[in-house]
């Protein structure tokens, strides 16, 4: 299936079977419900700070492959980071799936992240890629909910 | 000699002529398109009719004495008269045109709501019912102080008729019911159902949007209070719809909107409304989409529609035997009178990924919750996919789609 595999590869299909921190965290200093009621996609992000520091990050819920592997790679993302510096990821994932960030050409430290410039070619998929970032947003920002609509 | 009688009398492929964006191809492949329940394709005579009227005959209707107005208020009238045939109504001026059988519901529920719902009624709503069959009622409610109650359904999507009847008392006020279900496909049956609503003297709007396109109906063989549907999913143009109500109810009822058009008599003291229809219809309307509605039913008249209702059933029926040959497939939806809607869920894959897979083969479909939540609920999905038939749909298209969910399940192997 050549013509999916910009948007169903390999590492998106196995991060939705096996999702990565994909659990509660009972101390969260905060969580987030991300919702996207077009699809149904409901994400809960949780975040445990150690200062300004990100000591661990899980999400629970439901959602299509995009947004679980999404999330999933997330958390592996943002693990041991600043605030900030998580911020500043978001912001050019963020770019990455608008189109307003062009990952051959312009600087960035999406890493592994940049599997995810594939939903470009997929309007309709985008939400589904940035849902759990602008949870995870949400809940560094001690908001409770966020929707994609 | 005579020739022997056809096996079917339905020429699929002449028909798909008709339908100029049928031909196309999409990512590659010929388009194979299973989302008529969104909203149906238009044939040329539709798209010629429409653009003749803004190319010739467009004015704003009922307002000049010139030409043009005269000319495109008789086109836009002579499409209200199909209507009426279209659906069988006694008379013409109890066809209201709106945009849609969103804004047509609206109407009903907002409009009667203020002049028939008071306090402690009850409006019963089915359990299938699309949203835009909920929320106008419920809106109504809270406004009047009455209470929505549902008339649920069983675990094949059919109603409870049983417990419908001990939901009917003094304290109803309306019964809100869908003709076909647009989420599973279920034909209610609502002419039992209205009969069964008039004993109690509980009058029935119908949500039509899903049955017209598919079968042939008959508002006074039902007995319908209200009858609601859009022209886009019967193959006319998007902005176009109708409320077809009882004399006695829309002769009762204050307007809906109001301004130019549906006036009889405008002081700043006291203003006089127009009769039906007018009294609904307040504003410039979308008169090219009206047109085209007239043009579509013209369409529909002109084929074999009976034959074209038992051909999309054995298609409804052959496309739900090759899905349930595949094992991770589960329909939703499994009553014993359907129509038009085949509703899956592929184990441990989320609709939103098969619609995604399938557009790739050029198959679209519907992926998420068909604004009818309260269904998903139900059957605890949070979504489903959705494969919508029309008349111009082919056994080899269902063979696509059968082999394309094959082609899903072993991408997510």
């Amino acid at each position: 299936m050549s013509e999916l595999s910009d948007l169903y590869q390999e590492v998106i299909l196995e991060h939705n079977k096996n999702p990565r921190n994909f659990r509660e965290i009972a101390d969260a200093d905060q969580y987030a419900d991300g919702k996207n009621p077009l699809c149904g996609d409901a994400l809960r992000v949780y975040v445990a700070m150690d200062g300004d520091q990100i000591a661990d990050v899980a999400f629970k819920g439901s959602g299509c492959a995009i947004s679980k592997a999404s999330a999933s790679m997330m958390t592996q993302a943002v693990k041991g980071k600043t605030r900030e510096e998580a911020e500043a990821i978001f912001d050019e994932f963020h770019k990455m799936v608008t189109g307003e960030l062009d990952i051959e050409t312009d600087d960035n430290d999406l890493g592994k992240l940049r599997i995810f410039s594939g939903v470009l070619e997929f309007p309709a998929r985008v939400k589904c890629a940035s849902l759990s970032w602008h949870t995870l947003n949400a809940a560094l920002h001690g908001e409770d909910a966020v929707s994609t609509e | 000699m005579a020739a022997a009688k056809p096996v079917s009398t339905w020429d699929v492929e002449k028909v798909r002529r008709d339908f100029p964006v049928l031909s196309q191809t999409v990512n590659g492949k010929p388009l194979v398109y299973l989302d008529n329940g969104a909203s149906s394709q238009v044939p040329q005579s539709v798209i010629d009719r429409t653009s003749k009227y803004l190319a010739e005959e467009h004015s704003n209707i009922h307002r000049g004495v010139h030409y043009l107005s005269q000319h495109a208020t008789t086109a836009y009238e002579a499409a209200r008269e199909k209507v009426k045939r279209f659906i069988n109504a006694p008379d013409v001026k109890e066809c209201i045109f709106v945009r849609g059988t969103t804004e047509g519901i609206n109407l009903v529920a907002h409009s009667y709501g203020r002049k028939f719902i008071n306090e402690g009624d009850e409006i019963l709503v089915s359990q299938m019912e699309h949203h835009s069959n909920i929320i106008p009622w419920q809106m109504a409610a809270e406004e009047r102080g009455a209470k929505v109650v549902v008339i649920p359904m069983n675990d094949c999507g059919e109603l409870i008729i049983d417990e419908y009847e001990n939901l009917l008392s003094e304290k109803t006020k309306m019964v809100a019911l869908t003709h076909v279900s647009n989420s599973l496909g279920t034909v209610n049956p609502v002419k039992e159902m209205i009969a069964t609503a008039h004993k109690y003297g509980v009058p029935v709007c119908v949500d039509a949007a899903q049955s017209v396109p598919h079968f042939p109906v008959d508002v006074q063989d039902l007995d319908a209070d209200f009858f609601v549907f859009s022209g886009h999913k019967m193959f006319g143009p998007t902005g176009s719809g109708v409320v077809y109500g009882k004399r006695k109810w829309l002769d009762a009822m204050p307007p809906y909107q109001t301004g130019g058009g549906m006036i009889r008599t405008v002081s700043f003291e006291k203003t006089t409304f127009a009769p039906i229809p007018d009294k609904f219809e307040a504003g410039t309307p979308a008169i090219a989409a009206g047109i085209g509605l007239g043009a579509a039913i013209d369409y529909i008249n002109a084929i074999d529609f009976e034959a074209a209702a038992s051909y999309e059933h054995e298609l409804l029926e052959y496309a739900t035997e090759r899905l349930s040959d595949i094992p991770e497939v589960k329909i939703i939806g499994t009553a014993a009178e359907k129509a038009s809607v085949l509703s899956f869920t592929i184990e441990g894959i989320h609709p939103h990924d098969i619609g995604t897979i399938l557009d790739q083969q050029g198959i679209a479909v519907r992926a998420g919750h068909h604004c009818a939540q309260p269904v998903m609920e139900f059957f605890d999905v949070p979504a489903t996919a959705r494969a919508s038939f029309a008349f111009y749909n082919t056994r080899e298209e269902v063979d696509k789609l059968a082999d394309a969910i094959q082609k899903v399940i072993e991408v997510f192997a």
